[in-house]
């Protein structure tokens, strides 16, 4: 029998049961919109957040002051946790590193007129704009001489800038109180589309020394003021983890500390990366594996109606093998009605599936919301699995058709 | 053409072994019009299940055609059914939802040339009587328009032998005569073989042979004229299927 006329056959038997066969396919569609919905919006969340980490750039480095947990208690009071602006100097000279931009960071209440927020403040040098890679959108950066003047001039991230003057125009010239304290402001950064925790736009830049001794009352450790965190530029992102290497035998030798026994971290903007996507694909995997399993229930419903179809048409089993029928055309015969009705089911269900997540991508969440991602990936495996699942569920029914006795089933009634 | 050499068939009813056949020899030639008559549970229906293929002698050997089918897997059974056997029933046994034409195209599905088949299928429909019934369907055809839908169904392939079992027990009288006319009309102009399994001793007085069984055994070979009035014992297999 010729597969065109196998699949005629079975789709007038499907359409001879319209409603019965649209319930069916219901059940696939269901599953296949719920698992092309779900995993396009788990999609959408991870590429937001790597675009996101992206626009910081990738061979980027933050030391931190260690955390005290580890071996805390055997380190006695004067050797608390510290970097220093001397160790952050230090790092230059390390053979991958090329940049290298120290920060104290904290927050304080910026007020221009009638307008206010609270933003976060970090005190920089120089080097911060491309270490870090911002750009000015009006205006210039913090000097040398700003820094070893302790000048009250502040660069506005754009954000911020929307806030208090409502966009980047019109901002430089200004003075700003921060915490009561007049800034100038003498520039604007460009945006860089940052969004939740991750905004890099809200946030305002003063030289590192003045945020040490005037603003952000900084600690003092010896006779150099301690700092939050280095930001490290490295060469290449490929070069990330020997930067790390150096940067620790750098810093080990200066707080004269033992491997496994370090005062500060170093994160880089790939471990970052790395977790997020890990909860991200965590989260894409379960969103998905609650679709996939409306799927097989979807599929449990073919079986269903296809065990409920072979007992109601034994007899045309029995005429069709009585013709000449052999076991495989029967098999043949079933198989592509439940393959049809799952394929019906993936088809629509992608549709389906693509509306919705275009939908929820309307709803605006946050800043900036997520854009699900319906993946060419997603779509062939949801039309696989569908397929998958239709001929599972249909191979019980149908051995059970192509089995049956013709004699017997040309007397069942 | 058709030769039978001691068949048995023992069915396993559970614990009980239940013997339908019990040593049945019979020939059958090219042409010939057979009647298989006898009692409920004399074996008549295990008989024709055999020779139409869809059943397997327990022991025996069973030729048709010069073809010793009673070795034959599932799948080659299929294929003899479908080249060289012709099967009408009492209840018809058409697909109920597709129109005459579909069902007489069925067995070319299944064969081995399925298409191109076209004025085939409406020369047979003609050679029966329903020229102007081909896209009907069995829900709006009259019993013996039915009928002759099975009839040009069990044609189609060109077979060796028709089995016709109970083709007028459905059927009134009058449409009852009608069929049996046209299977004979076939059997005439075509040389058709045909088996009939019937009760009827008026279909049994018009084949050229009748075949008594009981009890699984042939009680005896007769001649037509002979085999008049024996047809009387009630057939309960028949009247399952809802006579008129």
């Amino acid at each position: 029998m010729m597969l065109r006329r196998v699949f005629l056959v079975a789709l007038t038997s499907l359409n001879a049961n319209k409603l019965r066969s649209g319930l069916t396919v219901l059940g696939i569609v269901i599953g296949v919109a719920a698992v092309i919905a779900l995993v396009s919006i788990g999609r959408g969340a991870e590429a937001s957040i790597t675009s996101q980490i992206q626009s910081v750039g990738t061979n980027l480095l933050f030391v931190r002051p260690g955390r005290l947990q580890e071996g805390g208690a055997f380190s006695a009071a004067g050797a608390a946790a510290s970097l220093t602006l001397e160790d952050a100097a230090a790092l230059a000279s390390a053979p991958s590193v090329v940049g290298v931009s120290p920060v104290v960071n904290g927050r304080a209440q910026v007020v221009f007129l009638s307008q206010n927020t609270n933003t976060s403040v970090l005190g920089v040098t120089p080097e911060y704009p491309w270490v870090s890679n911002f750009e000015l959108a009006d205006g210039e950066f913090l000097s040398q001489t700003n820094v070893t003047a302790r000048s009250s001039v502040a660069v506005l991230g754009s954000a911020v800038a929307d806030i208090l003057f409502g966009g980047t125009a019109g901002a430089v010239g200004q003075t700003i109180r921060l915490n009561g304290q007049p800034f100038r402001v003498i520039g604007v950064l460009k945006s860089k589309g940052g969004s939740g925790f991750m905004n890099q736009d809200d946030q305002v830049l003063i030289p590192l020394t003045t945020a040490q001794t005037r603003l952000l009352g900084a600690r003092f450790f010896g006779r150099s003021s301690s700092i939050n965190v280095v930001n490290v530029k490295v060469a290449d992102a490929k070069l990330v983890d020997q930067a790390t290497e150096e940067i620790s035998a750098i810093l080990r030798e200066r707080h004269r500390v033992l491997e496994g026994e370090e005062d500060f971290t170093i994160q880089s903007q790939l471990d970052i990366l790395g977790a997020l996507t890990q909860v991200t694909d965590t989260l894409t995997l379960f969103l998905g594996g609650i679709a996939a399993i409306s799927l097989v229930v979807g599929g449990i419903g073919i079986m269903n109606i296809m065990l409920v179809s072979v007992t109601e048409r034994t007899r045309e089993i029995g005429i069709r093998k009585a013709v000449g029928a052999r076991r495989r055309d029967i098999l043949l015969q079933f198989l592509v009605e439940s393959a049809v009705l799952s394929l019906l089911g993936g088809v629509i269900g992608i549709v389906l599936g693509w509306l919705v997540s275009r939908l929820i991508g309307g709803i605006p969440m946050g800043a900036q919301g997520i854009t699900p991602v319906v993946g060419v990936d997603t779509i062939l495996m949801a039309t696989v699995f569908s397929m998958a699942v239709g001929l599972f569920f249909g191979i019980y029914p149908a051995t059970r058709a192509a089995s049956l006795n013709p004699i017997d089933a040309l007397r069942y009634e | 053409m058709i030769k039978v050499e001691d068949i048995t068939k023992l069915y396993n009813m559970g614990a009980v072994k239940v013997s339908a056949l019990r040593g049945v020899s019979l020939a059958i030639e090219r042409g010939e019009v057979v009647s298989i008559m006898g009692p409920s549970g004399s074996g008549k229906s295990t008989l024709m299940n055999i020779l139409g293929c869809l059943d397997k002698p327990t022991t025996g050997r069973y030729l048709l055609d010069g073809e010793e089918v009673g070795a034959l897997d599932d799948d080659a059974l299929a294929a003899i059914r479908n080249r060289k056997i012709g099967f009408v029933f009492q209840t018809f046994n058409l697909l109920s939802r597709t129109t005459a034409y579909s069902n007489v195209e069925l067995p070319l599905l299944y064969g081995k040339r399925d298409q191109g088949q076209r004025e085939h299928v409406k020369a047979v429909l003609e050679a029966v009587g329903l020229a102007d019934r081909m896209h009907h369907r069995p829900n709006e055809l009259s019993g013996g328009e039915q009928q002759r839908v099975a009839i040009a169904r069990a044609l189609i392939n060109d077979p060796v032998i028709m089995l016709a079992d109970e083709p007028t027990g459905n059927l009134d009288s009058k449409t009852g005569a009608e069929i049996l006319d046209l299977l004979l009309g076939l059997n005439r102009e075509r040389g058709l073989t045909l088996i009939l399994v019937t009760h009827d001793p008026k279909i049994a007085a018009r084949s050229g042979r009748v075949v008594r069984l009981q009890d699984g055994m042939i009680e005896n070979h007769e001649g037509a004229a002979n085999g008049m009035g024996h047809g009387a014992t009630p057939d309960l297999s028949a009247a399952k299927g809802g006579k008129p």
